[in-house]
């Protein structure tokens, strides 16, 4: 659990090249850290090193395998929202990110009346009722911290509810987020 | 590019699944990491990686690789929401989609019908972007930036 601090620019010139170098993927082949190293210019020891380093400051979450959802059959995914309690929202939070079907969960302002939620959890299951499913195991989770709002204002066109799922019906844009180019000293 | 390529439930054979598996968590960090995948799933080197590079071509794996953190990456991040008319769906999505800076875009069933990913270089360009959208659609953007993150990260056991 952390909120991102790091700034690009603590990256050295190195630091950037390998960024540029490895996040279209690694090839798979035995070595791997040889590839990176000749690549680089650097020895195999120092692009470990590297690797290791930018692990423990969280810049690399791990080296692994990115599945592709449908492949696998997983066809559908909700984003379920919560309006929970403030002063616990971090506590909570973290304990519904450590559920092993949420893929994301963040804190986010509320736009009230208009949007009261302020926990966001992503889940994904083969089936409708499985997503179903997950959204009770969260709300179960949630039970005390769940805030209900009186609806005073009158002009409040969407209802006040503590938790609401919404699910995904069309993909209209989906780009990858790199590291632009541009902005490096990499010739 | 044919969609029902990337759509079609695969047929993963036992290794197939346990690689990928495996592989979600994460490979250790050392000259030869295939080895110790290989000792797990009781089978070899080279059956790994050929498995594997067979994955990545079949796109049932999309990306191999380190899993950067996209906010040590730079750059400015922000999830975004509209309440678009129906009517207006189709021209909304063009007008949307048409900046660079909008990585995802996801319809969705519910009053705020859009949702979609801002990146950019800077604070001050993520307002300029909204502001511009705001104006393009005449509709208001719902704006919620991350304010704390807990995880991100997916198993999909296979």
């Amino acid at each position: 659990m952390s909120v991102s601090t790091s700034q690009p620019d603590a990256l050295t010139p190195l630091e950037r090249q390998y960024i540029l170098l490895t996040q279209n993927g690694l090839p798979i082949i035995a070595k791997p850290y040889h590839w990176i190293a000749d690549k680089l210019g650097i020895s195999v020891e120092e692009a470990l090193a590297l690797t290791q380093d930018f692990q423990q400051r969280g810049i690399i979450r791990r080296i692994a395998a990115v599945p592709n959802h449908y492949k696998l059959g997983y066809k559908f995914n909700g984003m379920t929202v919560w309006d929970i309690d403030d002063i616990q929202a971090s506590k909570f939070g973290d304990a519904v990110g450590k559920l092993p079907f949420v893929s994301h969960c963040y804190l986010r302002p509320r736009h009230l009346p208009s949007w009261n939620y302020n926990l966001f959890a992503m889940v994904h299951g083969k089936e409708p009722e499985e997503i179903q499913h997950y959204r009770s195991q969260i709300k179960e989770l949630l039970k005390e911290v769940l805030v209900t709002r009186e609806s005073d204002d009158t002009s409040q066109s969407i209802p006040s509810q503590s938790n609401d799922m919404l699910t995904s019906t069309q993909i209209l844009k989906k780009t990858g987020l790199r590291l632009k180019r541009k902005t490096t000293s990499v010739s | 590019m044919d969609k029902s390529s990337t759509t079609q439930v695969a047929e993963l054979s036992t290794l197939d699944k346990g690689l990928i598996n495996l592989l979600q968590h994460g490979l250790p960090v050392c000259e030869r990491p295939f080895i110790q995948i290989a000792e797990e799933l009781d089978s070899t080197e080279d059956e790994i990686i050929e498995h594997l590079n067979r994955l990545l071509e079949s796109k049932v794996l999309s990306r191999f690789g380190p899993m950067f953190d996209a906010a040590c990456l730079g750059g400015a991040f922000t999830l975004a929401a509209l309440t678009v008319p129906e009517e207006d769906f189709e021209k909304v999505t063009e007008q949307v989609n048409s900046f660079e800076q909008i990585a995802h875009n996801y319809r969705r069933d519910h009053t705020y019908n859009m949702w979609f990913v801002i990146a950019t270089e800077s604070q001050e360009e993520i307002d300029l972007v909204i502001e511009k959208i705001e104006k393009q659609t005449k509709l208001t953007v719902l704006n919620t930036p991350k304010l704390e993150e807990f995880y991100v990260g997916l198993y999909l056991p296979a």
